[in-house]
């Protein structure tokens, strides 16, 4: 199973799409490896720059209706690729979501109110969060600060993250 | 209590309920594009399993860059060309005889009232237009899919839109969609079917019911969705004649698959469009729309006419009606991508294409090409395309660039105009 602990990306802004999280053009690629430089080139967000911001971090926290628009996995292998597990968002575009669960990722969701306290404490700071799968917790920390925020996922997604994915889950059973 | 036709289409296809709502369902044919499929096929190979469910209901074509405009899209061509006769699937589209795929699969009578699709691309939703479940998924669930012939989804909940008209003179089902796409907002129908119903739909054509399908992504939807009727077997009869002893039956057995009365929905919307505009996008989400006449002090660099969305026979005799003797605006580039091969025929047969080139349009060969950047058409930094494509979110069509989507007949006008503009003003 994947880590699902460490430094949190703030992405503020609601209905980010996969073609910011990937371009297009760069769907011509075989391998997942060569997206890398590539994750979030064209996002549409004041003051963000990817070669500075996506270093070292581990988790994406953000608004509503991420993942929204093409259905290409190249979106959560540009995020993989880049050391990144988790993203937590009020909201997911469907084919996002799934496409998440069955790399063995997880895409969390949060009540909007949760995520807009989470942005008040900690966007503008070095965050940690710390996932607790089995008690459906994750622990943010920053500065001293800290928060305990429950999470739940179905059982399905939680087979998909801990067997291994879609692909062996139903070539054993259908 | 009565069932949506989504949910009719899920109790006839269900393999198991692995989960609270998730439902695994059989798939009547998975469509394969050589942009998502190559990592699919690679993946199956490396783990030992390249293997297909059926060869006869995977169909292939290569539509994204086509021709090929690099190494890399030439590879993912051959990967695609290579498996496809490796597992002897008969139902593969090359160069020559190919489409966009949500337009070519369909005129090849692929789907069927009642029946379950999955591709690798998000408007798979088009197909929902001849009364079928057909969703976008992930490289993943279409490697389960070609593999299998499964995919999980939640048990759909249907979004139902009642359309009342009648639609107005120069308005066209991308303007209805767009309204929809309005009110429901880009995540307004996330998880949910949106089944489109009421006079307005009867009235239209199977290539406009495509045209409103098509765009249920834009608002989140899984599938969008129409009841089969006289139209749809009228448009399939070709491929489906030797099934049914008459018209009549094949519309009583598309029957099984009809809301009942008494159905559940999740919402049901009264949409009036008696009264509806032209409409064209501003900003990058689709959900951002405003009247043609509000946005006519907006000057384009392109017009592009053409994509899964408005490149059909029907999208392209609309345009050819605006244009004909005209010519398009000196400081305009047009480019028009007839959807398929088929298509690009019809239109040269009819002298559509003839009208375009008077006009000033470049004729492209069937692509998705400029719609997502790829090829045929990207923009520049600071460049503004009037197109008839699904998205106009940044960088879509070119890194720099701003897209506003229009239903063709707007397009047009454009062309003409240089600035966005009513075709009301151009016809006759």
């Amino acid at each position: 199973m994947k880590n699902f602990s460490g430094n949190v990306l703030f992405l503020d802004r609601s209905d980010i799409n996969t073609d910011e999280i990937i371009p297009a053009k760069y769907l011509t690629e075989n391998s997942k490896q060569a997206l890398k430089p590539y994750f979030l080139e064209d996002i549409w967000l004041e003051g963000f720059n990817a070669r500075r911001d996506v270093e070292d971090k581990n988790i994406i926290i953000t608004r509503a209706n991420f993942g929204c628009g093409s259905s290409r996995e190249h979106a959560p292998w540009a995020i993989e690729v880049n050391n990144i597990h988790l993203v937590i968002a009020e909201s997911f575009a469907r084919i996002f979501r799934q496409n998440m669960f069955n790399c063995g990722m997880m895409a969390v969701e949060l009540p909007a109110r949760t995520i807009d306290g989470i942005f008040k404490d900690f966007a503008h700071r070095e965050t940690y969060l710390e996932t607790d799968l089995d008690k459906g917790v994750f622990t943010i920390t920053a500065d001293g600060q800290h928060a305990e925020i429950p999470f739940s996922i179905s059982n399905f997604d939680r087979a998909l993250i801990t067997t291994g994915g879609w692909v062996d889950y139903a070539d054993s059973k259908y | 209590m009565g069932k949506t036709i989504a949910e009719k289409i899920f109790d006839a296809h269900s393999v198991d309920n692995p989960a609270d709502d998730i439902h695994v369902i059989r798939l009547d044919a998975v469509f394969c594009h050589e942009i998502t499929t190559p990592l699919a096929i690679h993946d199956l190979v490396n783990r030992g399993k390249d293997r297909v469910f059926d060869p006869d209901k995977i169909k292939v074509v290569i539509d994204h860059v086509s021709p090929a405009k690099d190494s890399k899209t030439a590879m993912q061509g051959k990967i695609l060309r290579e498996w496809s006769r490796r597992h002897n699937i008969r139902d593969f589209f090359d160069i020559g005889r190919n489409g966009v795929c949500h337009a070519i699969f369909p005129e090849k009578g692929f789907v069927r009232p009642g029946s379950t699709v999955i591709m690798g691309d998000s408007h798979t939703c088009t197909h929902g237009a001849f009364g079928a479940f057909a969703a976008g998924v992930g490289t993943t669930d279409l490697e389960v899919g070609i593999l299998k012939g499964v995919c999980a989804f939640r048990y759909p909940s249907t979004i139902k839109i009642n359309i009342s008209g009648p639609l107005p003179e120069g308005v066209y089902a991308k303007d209805v969609i767009l309204s929809v796409i309005r009110l429901l907002g880009v995540n307004g129908a996330t998880n949910k079917v949106i089944e489109f119903t009421g006079p307005v739909i009867d009235a239209m054509s199977m290539e406009s019911r495509m045209t409103l399908c098509n765009m249920a992504i834009e608002a989140g939807g899984t599938s969008g969705i129409c009841s089969p009727d006289r139209v749809t077997i009228e448009y399939l009869w070709d491929f489906i004649k030797d099934e049914y002893a008459s018209k009549e039956e094949a519309l009583e057995d598309a029957g099984r698959f009809l809301s009942d009365a008494d159905a559940q929905y999740d919402r049901v919307i009264e949409h009036d469009v008696s009264s509806l505009e032209p409409l064209v996008t501003y900003g990058y989400k689709p959900d951002q729309v405003k009247p043609v006449r509000e946005m006519e002090s907006i000057q384009v660099d392109q017009v592009y006419i053409g994509s899964c969305t408005n490149g059909r026979i029907e999208d392209l005799r609309v345009v050819a009606q605006v244009l004909r003797g005209k010519k398009i605006s000196d400081s305009v580039r047009g480019v028009v991508s007839p959807a398929t091969t088929q298509v690009y025929r019809q239109a040269m047969a009819e002298g559509v294409l003839k009208i375009f080139l008077d006009a000033g349009f470049c004729v492209t060969n069937p692509t998705c090409g400029a719609c997502l950047g790829m090829s045929n058409g990207v923009l520049a930094e600071g460049e503004v395309c009037a197109s008839t494509t699904n998205r106009n979110f940044n960088g879509r069509m070119g890194k720099g660039g701003m897209v506003h989507l229009v239903s063709p007949a707007t397009a047009a006008a454009t062309a003409i105009s240089g600035f966005i503009a009513n075709s009301e003003l151009y016809k006759g």
